[in-house]
């Protein structure tokens, strides 16, 4: 009898396990989720906060039905929302925020950029939601790989024509290609290609889809493609193949790169994208705080807001997990090597003299993940399926034409304004 | 068999019917209506854009192709394990304890594992290249080779299905009467014969059970793909999630999955009628 | 057993028939070592090249890890909660489903079949919106029952059509038998079916565990606090280092071998019953 009443009581205990409510206020984020950074957030971020915060990590995914069920429902035990500008739009696009923009107000009293607040406004006339961490997309590159630089290149101020030929050299020295890119179903080849190729070959990003200057950019990348690691269709975090030697030149997300530099800080560098013949294209990335619609501690969420907004919280978070400020707020000098060499990277590619600033999409509500598709269908057929440049673009420009007219979204740097719908020239 | 007592089987299949009917068809009906529907009106425009998608045909194709190649394997080695076995004294629990640990595997786990294995710096390479049978790394689950892909996948499903099999099947063959096979050997029936004639008859409806779920299952293929094959190799259900996670937009992931429901249940109807299960010729 | 057959050939089929064994219980193992090897070999050891069948630098740091985070236990009692309520409601519903589709033929038959099994042929991820709204609004989210509902819908094709492939190879004479020596139907079944039937209802057991342990997306989306063990690690490993996640998932497996280990023998019941 003995084991079954075991069994019985285990299995009531779990059945009454969660029943015991705590009047908490809960923080759902998709950012900080690896369980070194969480513990970060619990146990050192959110400690002094007077009331108890509960941090939930959550993946994308789930994020977005899990939003969306409690927004249908009308129930919510989610009072604060921790996630990136993309994974947002779609709740804002249905109204699902609470307006912030007297929060937004103070914050920009105390030194917030405006151009970052005005992201929160994701192309409304309120404020969804507050700037919490920014971060943006680097190189990174093994330092066997510097030998092999053509002569005469900086590698702060690095050309496409160059990295092609450093890419060239590479594989004929070591027999393999050695520049990887994350254009794995979760990697974020997406903005590559907005924030980083459209603007450095064409100075935009809707407006010159199809330009003659794109077509040019495409012949190059696919020559660059060509001493590209295949596997590449692969990875989705380039610190494993970084680490792992598949690749020795790599770009990716900073969050992404983070355990290959801090582990083995000596053995990388870290250097800006580099230049097309329009510049040198970058995308900042922002994650935002917001408060949904309905949620049952609104004022916990506000105040927590405001905590993770103070300078000190700021820099805490940038040395404890790697994202950096949105406030101002200078990171000390005794940070760990690591993190401190991902913020020259990005001082670098923020100060960069040709730097082209490509901003997050803003307005196009739920429609964002579309949006990437046509870029990341547009690199599929003509990169990977060789199908002729000049017919693909002509193809997804009127997809992408399509989807700027329903989504009604006008255009955002590095393209000119626009009064309607962003246009396909 | 008479029944006078019609109203019994109605009876022991309430208890599911009410169950799926709340928990399960609201939902369905929800979702089925999302896929054929734009904004509230009927409209086929989330079909039109799944059908002209560009990876739609793609993922069709390999989702047949891998479950073509990987269930008639299952299936034959779970027969094989039953049949092992079954000669087998003491441990033979043991053994089929062994045999169903890929069973306790999530299938991301699963993928991860064979990824480590697989991938450029993993045990298989390591093997060949101490062996000396490569001299650098070899790509096998890269675009440019997409038949080591396939076959990289296939094994991979294979090893972790195959166990869903063998646990039907083997309580299949636990049933078929010592006797029978006793006594078609005491008439000098062979070992093969008596596999043939005898115990597959005679396990047909657990065979017909395997392959329904294991086929219905295997349309549904996805973790293992996506870890090993990354975008190279798109299937359907993976199609289906895309488009509800990244491109975020319900209606097309409806479409899919409403096409694998019709895929799934066509395949059901097709087993149905193949390996027919005469409830009166069972002893 | 095989008698007349001369002992030479008779050893060189038992040498043939272990080698076999052998050869596929190797086929399961070696994979499991190697994650074993990825899992506990330390940061750097999953990234060296070429890698080494042998342990070397063995590091048990995620697993201290996993066991000091916070709400693991929690977690873990969740998923056996969630799994004790998958099996016994799908044995509760499926068997009896499983029974009338064995012996009865009767109008709906067919169609019952496919909403069985419509169950895993639609995604379930792609029915979670609905699905969790409805859940909001009874007052299900958020807890251990809700999941196990939920688990309960994958596992039920299983339950019914497994019982119904074992129910069928019970044979009917028995049970008319026990009819005509005066047991009731419910009686005949539960003292005569049910046991010859085991192994089925064993093998629904274990489906409908390892599919409520395993289940990361339902689970997920579901609960808020409430997480059950594979939805709580495997959001928390998904962007960590490569030896968390083999860790993670090398952990994962234990309690569902553990479970079919302890069901084993009423799994792999004597065979050829019938002989008893």
């Amino acid at each position: 009898m003995k084991p079954s009443l075991f069994i019985g009581l285990l299995m009531a205990a779990s059945l009454f396990a969660g029943t015991f409510a705590h009047a908490e206020t809960i923080f759902l984020s998709t950012q900080l989720r690896p369980i070194e950074e969480a513990t970060a957030v619990r146990n050192v971020i959110l400690k002094d906060l007077q009331a108890p915060v509960e941090y939930v990590v959550e993946e994308p995914p789930q994020f977005a039905v899990r939003m969306e069920a409690e927004r249908q429902a009308g129930k919510h035990t989610i009072s604060l929302v921790g996630a990136l500008h993309g994974e947002l739009s779609p709740i804002a696009a249905k109204d699902g925020f609470v307006p912030l923009d007297d929060l937004a107000k103070e914050l920009q009293a105390k030194g917030m950029p405006k151009a970052l607040l005005d992201l929160g406004k994701l192309g409304t006339d309120k404020q969804q939601y507050i700037p919490w961490m920014q971060a943006t997309y680097v190189m990174a590159a093994n330092k066997q790989a510097l030998q092999y630089l053509p002569e005469g290149a900086d590698i702060n101020k690095l050309t496409y024509d160059q990295l092609i030929e450093w890419g060239r050299k590479m594989q004929a020295e070591t027999g393999q290609p050695r520049i990887g890119f994350p254009a794995g179903p979760k990697g974020l080849m997406a903005r590559y290609f907005q924030g980083y190729f459209y603007p450095s070959f064409t100075g935009g990003v809707v407006r010159p889809f199809k330009s003659q200057d794109a077509a040019k950019g495409w012949e190059s990348f696919k020559q660059l493609w060509a001493v590209v690691n295949p596997n590449s269709t692969n990875y989705n975090f380039m610190q494993e193949p970084l680490l792992a030697d598949e690749i020795w030149v790599a770009w990716d997300h900073i969050a992404r790169l983070k355990e290959a530099i801090a582990s083995q800080p000596d053995q990388y560098v870290i250097f800006p994208a580099p230049a097309g013949p329009k510049g040198r294209g970058y995308m900042p990335v922002v994650a935002g705080l917001a408060i949904p619609q309905g949620a049952p501690d609104e004022a916990g969420a506000k105040t927590v807001i405001e905590h993770l907004t103070k300078p000190e919280t700021q820099i805490l978070t940038a040395q404890n997990v790697g994202f950096f400020p949105t406030v101002d707020a200078k990171l000390p000098s005794d940070v760990e090597p690591g993190i401190a060499m991902l913020a020259a990277g990005v001082d670098a590619t923020q100060q960069a003299p040709d730097a082209v600033i490509s901003l997050l999409p803003v307005g196009l509500g739920d429609r964002g993940g579309e949006f990437n598709k046509v870029y990341m269908d547009t690199f599929q057929r003509i990169v990977i399926r060789g199908e002729p440049v000049a017919d693909v673009l002509n193809q997804q420009a009127s997809n992408l034409s399509k989807l700027m007219g329903e989504a009604g979204a006008p255009c955002w740097a590095p393209d000119a304004t626009s009064q309607g719908p962003c246009p396909v020239e | 068999m008479p029944n006078n007592k019609s109203w019994i089987p109605y009876l022991l299949i309430a208890p599911s019917v009410i169950f799926l009917a709340l928990l399960f068809l609201l939902p369905l009906v929800q979702t089925i209506w999302l896929a054929v529907s734009e904004g509230g009106v009927p409209s086929l425009a989330n079909l039109q854009t799944m059908a002209g998608d560009l990876n739609f045909r793609l993922a069709i194709r390999n989702t047949f192709l891998l479950t073509l190649a990987v269930v008639p394997i299952q299936i034959l080695i779970a027969l094989a394990m039953g049949s092992m076995v079954a000669k087998v004294g003491a441990g033979r629990e043991t053994i089929l304890w062994i045999w169903t640990i890929p069973l306790g595997i999530s299938d991301l786990a699963a993928g991860l594992l064979w990824l480590s294995i697989l991938q450029n710096s993993g045990y298989l390479n390591s093997l060949l290249f101490n062996l000396g049978v490569i001299e650098r790394q070899a790509n096998w689950l890269s675009y440019q080779t997409p038949i080591a892909l396939f076959f990289a996948i296939a094994v991979a499903e294979i090893w972790r299905g195959t166990a869903i099999v063998m646990v039907i099947i083997v309580a299949g063959l636990n049933q078929v009467p010592k006797e029978f096979r006793e006594a078609a050997e005491v008439f000098g029936a062979g070992r093969w014969t008596r596999f043939l004639r005898i115990t597959l008859p005679l396990i047909k409806p657990a065979l017909q059970s395997a392959l329904i779920l294991r086929t219905v299952l295997a349309f549904e293929v996805f973790a293992v793909v996506y870890a090993l094959g990354g975008s190279n190799m798109p299937v359907l259900v993976g199609e289906a999630y895309t488009w509800q996670n990244q491109n975020q937009n319900y209606g097309v992931a409806a479409a899919y999955a409403v096409l694998i429901m019709v895929i799934s249940l066509a395949a059901t109807l097709v087993y149905l009628k193949a390996v027919k299960v005469d409830p009166e010729r069972l002893p | 057993m095989s008698a007349g057959q001369p002992s030479s050939f008779g050893s060189a089929r038992k040498l043939l028939l272990w080698s076999g064994i052998a050869a596929l219980c190797a086929w399961v193992l070696i994979p499991i070592y190697l994650v074993a090897l990825g899992a506990f070999g330390g940061r750097s050891g999953v990234y060296q090249w070429p890698k080494s069948i042998l342990p070397t630098g063995v590091s048990f740091e995620p697993f201290l890890l996993f066991l000091k985070t916070e709400g693991v236990a929690g977690a873990f009692l969740n998923s056996v909660g969630a799994a004790a309520v998958t099996v016994v409601l799908s044995v509760l519903i499926g068997a009896p489903a499983g029974y009338a589709l064995a012996r009865y033929d009767f109008k709906g038959k067919g169609s019952f079949r496919l909403l069985v099994l419509l169950t895993r042929a639609f995604p379930l991820a792609i029915l979670a919106l609905p699905l969790t709204v409805s859940f909001i609004r009874i007052g299900l989210y958020d807890t251990v029952i809700g999941v196990g509902l939920v688990h309960t819908i994958l596992a039920l094709p299983f339950a019914a059509l497994v019982t119904q492939g074992i129910f069928m190879g019970v044979p009917r004479e028995l049970e008319e038998a026990a009819w005509v020596f005066g047991c009731s139907r419910p009686q005949a079944f539960f003292r005569i079916v049910a046991p010859l039937a085991l192994p089925g209802l064993a093998a629904t057991a274990v489906f409908a565990f390892v599919i409520s342990w395993n289940e990361v997306f339902a689970a997920s989306v579901l609960t808020v606090r409430n997480r059950t063990l594979t939805a709580y690690l495997l959001t928390v490993l998904a962007e960590s280092p490569l030896h968390y996640r083999l860790a993670g998932g090398l952990l994962l497996i234990l309690p569902s071998v553990i479970f079919i280990f302890a069901v084993r023998r009423y799994l792999f019941a004597i065979w050829g019953i019938s002989s008893k």
